[in-house]
């Protein structure tokens, strides 16, 4: 069933957001994706917001700080991730990280290794015990690799 | 009283492969990924907007759950397409479908208005099969 109605245009929306979704860490004019799925500009935020529930200006915010947080999770230092995600001011990306996500990205950070330890040295607090019992996975198991 | 599902396993033939598929494809987050010891995973994801549902990615390896006769015929009906695991829910089916299928994802209906809703279904990497609806 390929023929549902105005397909041509929710695959022109959807090009835009994978667009978005790829090419994020750049200086995306929203006017040029428009202008390259051939709608007007007002057009363009009208049925993108209608698809996705965010302005694809609110999209491309939301898929920033998303990506953002992939890097702070390898530890990449603040200023470092504010450039890689597209952001220019370091002061601009921590407070809106801090709005969106509800903490700061070091905070952020800091609460991923403390998980992270907890995973290494206590796994089973992370596993419900019906699945761990399942698997045989018990406090006296060894989790290292060998 | 029982108030909330808040984890839920699927089966599947490969973690590696179905990591790629329910982060890279689907877009759900990775909630915990844990060593277990040798040739064992702990992988649970969540879809994007309810991040206190974790759907466990469970291998199926022989062990303490499955013999090897077991396993051997669970990956058989798994691959094969026999269990259906839910529902899933989007704001626009027709812009998730397109997506989702320009990203590789199998749809075996496409969306169509049936007399309980508008549904597509599609398959996982392992052949495990959902419905996706639009909310």
């Amino acid at each position: 069933m390929e023929f549902y109605p105005k397909v041509y245009l929710y695959r022109r929306i959807v090009k835009a957001k994978l667009f978005i979704d790829d090419n994020y860490a750049n200086a995306i004019e929203l006017d040029h994706i428009a202008d390259e799925a051939f709608f007007s500009k007002f057009h363009f935020i009208r049925l993108f917001k209608k698809t996705y529930g965010k302005t694809p200006h609110q999209y491309l915010t939301y898929v920033r700080i998303e990506n953002s947080k992939l890097f702070l999770k390898k530890q990449m230092p603040v200023s470092e991730v504010c450039y890689s995600v597209g952001f220019d001011s370091v002061s601009s990306f921590t407070g809106l990280f801090k709005r969106m996500v509800g903490q700061t990205p070091s905070a952020y950070l800091q609460e991923y290794i403390g998980k992270q330890l907890e995973i290494k040295t206590i796994p089973l607090k992370h596993v419900p015990n019906c699945f761990a019992e399942m698997n045989g996975w018990t406090q006296k198991s060894n989790f290292q690799e060998v | 009283m029982i108030t909330r599902l808040n984890h839920v396993s699927i089966f599947v033939l490969n973690q590696d492969s179905a990591y790629d598929f329910y982060v890279n494809k689907l877009g759900f987050k990775v909630h915990t990924d844990a060593p277990m010891g040798p040739g064992a995973r702990w992988l649970t994801v969540n879809p994007p907007e309810q991040t206190d549902l974790e759907i466990a990615l469970m291998a199926i390896s022989e062990g303490m759950m499955f013999t090897r006769e077991s396993a051997e015929a669970m990956r058989k009906l798994v691959a094969g397409g026999t269990f259906g695991f839910g529902v899933f829910q989007c704001n626009d089916l027709l812009a998730t479908y397109e997506e989702l299928k320009a990203k590789g994802v199998e749809f075996t209906k496409a969306p169509t208005q049936e007399f309980y809703g508008f549904e597509a279904l599609f398959k996982d990497d392992s052949g495990n099969w959902f419905s996706l609806g639009q909310k």
